[in-house]
């Protein structure tokens, strides 16, 4: 598949928005400081909706994106859309449920009380952003002509990598405002692990997996071999630049070696040298988190591009 | 609405004879003709006169070479079978369940509840492309140029058109076909020429296994006249032909006996 650079902005962006949303969001619940929540909420509104503008990039008449959110019953997209903006609510509502404790004289690091209302807003705004995130992910899981992203691995690996991108974000963050205890640190450094397990579970059964169906399927007789003799014309079209694109499965191996570094690699040596050193934690924190979101760059790059979609059977 | 309508009991659609299509190239050139100022028209080309040509097409012909099986490969059913070409002409399917309908957010891909036809409504459209990511079967284009989705239309402006003589009124595709061998009807009646013909000819469905249930027919080659001799004979030289003796008329077979002494 075409790897469009709108797309892979849009999944990686908003994706670590939605984590940092869902974190800030626990963060609530379990009473962090009000002021560095704050400033998560509105780097992850930030990240989302420079996502959500991205995303409209990619279509070819944005001014009619409004529509995209009528069809929640049948299409994920839709569902995405419907999802990632009823988020911008409980955000706002929590927003305006911490700014009475930011105005405490020790708003950096004195735990807040949310009253009931804004406890249901933080709540809702967890349930919000992962939906959000799963149905990105089922946008993908759920066509059925890539059989590589109908991998039961998919919508996992696009939850974590949100949970791992935004939870770094917010560990720089709160990072800032106070010495974080190493607990909170080693959880970051294991979600990297986690994904980078995931992802590597991934790549080695999609490797392990040819395509169920040949071109003698594709053209009504499976029981004959058919070689491409013609194809229909000299120059490309919509579908074989779309659809048919290559050059990442050359160079698959170097990417994702680069992909595993970047996300997982390198986060987890900040964070053990973060608990090392307390003076520089928040920018050892913010380059893992940095690094990390470059790697899920890299990855969603390849999610997109190694892809091999069935009309290419054709050409 | 991108929810699929209950299913119709016309299932419009077309039969394509891969035993009799030349691989021309006139559906392709016709449809592209007529759509051009049809309902689904304009059918943008970028730079049609310059060096990248590049545009929308409903049809597309593929050529394929088939391999020669081997005689006991197959069952009796299926004797062994010489390489030939086969051109295969690439349009929308029509399916009865097409996921590009249910994945499209904005309600612009539908499919019609009285006929089955799948249909883009363009002032709907925003562009997104996930209906062609959707589809399996390549039958949908976006247009660069109008920024939306472009697919065959079953030619629902012909089918129905009462200012066209009704001999007319089937797809421009198997109106200019030269070698008939693209036949339009209800595949939804058991009875209808197509449906029949479809029976005769076993005529398959693209891909089953996805789910989509195509409506569009495909009729397999006919199983081609040959022998063991000519099945084998492609790679063999002069010097090992074999002659069957008892095939040959009595004069022949004399000359034969007398010129092999």
């Amino acid at each position: 598949m075409n790897p469009a650079l709108s797309v892979i902005f849009f999944t990686t962006l908003s994706g670590a928005g939605y984590g940092l949303l869902a974190w800030t969001a626990l963060g609530a619940l379990i009473r962090q400081p009000a002021r560095p929540l704050l400033l998560s909420l509105a780097i992850g509104l930030v990240l989302v909706t420079i996502g959500l503008l991205s995303s409209l990039a990619h279509l070819g008449q944005p001014q009619r994106a409004w529509r995209a959110l009528s069809q929640w019953r049948t299409s994920w997209l839709s569902r995405e859309g419907v999802a990632a903006t009823v988020t911008y609510l409980p955000a706002l509502g929590l927003a305006a449920a911490l700014l009475p404790a930011l105005l405490a004289a020790d708003a950096r690091s004195a735990s807040i009380a949310l009253n009931p209302l804004g406890a249901a807003c933080a709540l809702a705004l967890l349930i919000a952003s992962l939906a959000t995130v799963a149905c990105t992910a089922m946008i993908y899981a759920s066509l059925k002509p890539v059989p590589a992203w109908r991998h039961r691995l998919v919508l996992p690996v696009y939850v974590l990598f949100a949970l791992v991108c935004g939870g770094l974000l917010a560990l720089a963050i709160h990072g800032f405002a106070r010495v974080l205890p190493g607990a909170a640190l080693l959880a970051g450094g294991a979600g990297a692990i986690a994904l980078a397990l995931c992802k590597w579970r991934y790549w080695q059964s999609i490797d392990a997996t040819p395509l169920a169906l040949q071109r003698g399927d594709a053209v009504g007789l499976p029981q004959r071999t058919v070689t491409l003799f013609e194809r229909p014309m000299t120059e490309g079209n919509y579908i074989t630049r779309e659809m048919a694109f290559v050059l990442a499965r050359a160079h698959a191996k170097r990417l994702r070696i680069v992909a595993v570094v970047l996300f997982a690699l390198v986060p987890v040596a900040c964070v053990l040298l973060a608990i090392a050193t307390a003076a520089l934690q928040p920018w050892l924190l913010t380059l893992a988190a940095l690094s990390a979101l470059a790697g899920a760059f890299a990855e969603r790059w390849l999610f997109f591009a190694q892809a091999r979609h069935l009309v290419t059977l054709y050409y | 609405m991108t929810t699929l309508p209950p299913p119709s009991k016309v299932k419009l659609g077309l039969v394509i004879d891969l035993d009799t299509c030349v691989g021309c190239h006139a559906c392709a050139v016709g449809c592209k003709e007529w759509n051009a100022g049809g309902v689904a028209g304009p059918l943008t080309d970028s730079d049609p006169y310059g060096k990248e040509p590049s545009g929308v097409w409903f049809n597309r012909v593929h050529s394929y070479e088939l391999q020669a099986t081997d005689a006991c490969a197959g069952s009796a059913l299926q004797p062994a079978q010489p390489a030939q070409t086969l051109h295969f002409p690439r349009s929308c399917l029509h399916c009865e369940t097409p996921a590009c309908v249910t994945v499209c957010p904005t309600g612009a891909s539908y499919k019609r509840g009285e006929d089955g036809i799948v249909l883009v409504d363009e002032d709907k459209c925003i562009g997104c492309g996930l209906c062609a990511w959707a589809c399996p079967y390549g039958a949908r284009e976006m247009s660069p140029v109008e920024g939306v989705m472009k697919k065959c239309t079953l030619c629902v402006d012909r089918i129905y058109n009462t200012n066209l003589p009704e001999a007319e009124r089937e797809p421009a595709c198997v109106q200019v076909c030269p070698t008939r061998a693209r036949h339009f009807g209800d595949l939804g009646d058991p009875e209808s020429k197509v449906s029949k013909l479809v029976a005769e000819r076993s005529g398959v469905a693209l891909m089953p296994e996805l789910g989509y249930q195509p409506v569009n027919r495909y009729l397999p080659p006919r199983p081609r006249r040959v022998g063991e001799a000519t099945a084998t004979s492609q790679t063999t030289h002069e010097a090992t032909e074999t002659i069957d003796e008892q095939a040959l008329p009595t004069a022949l077979r004399w000359m034969h006996r007398m010129l092999s002494r």
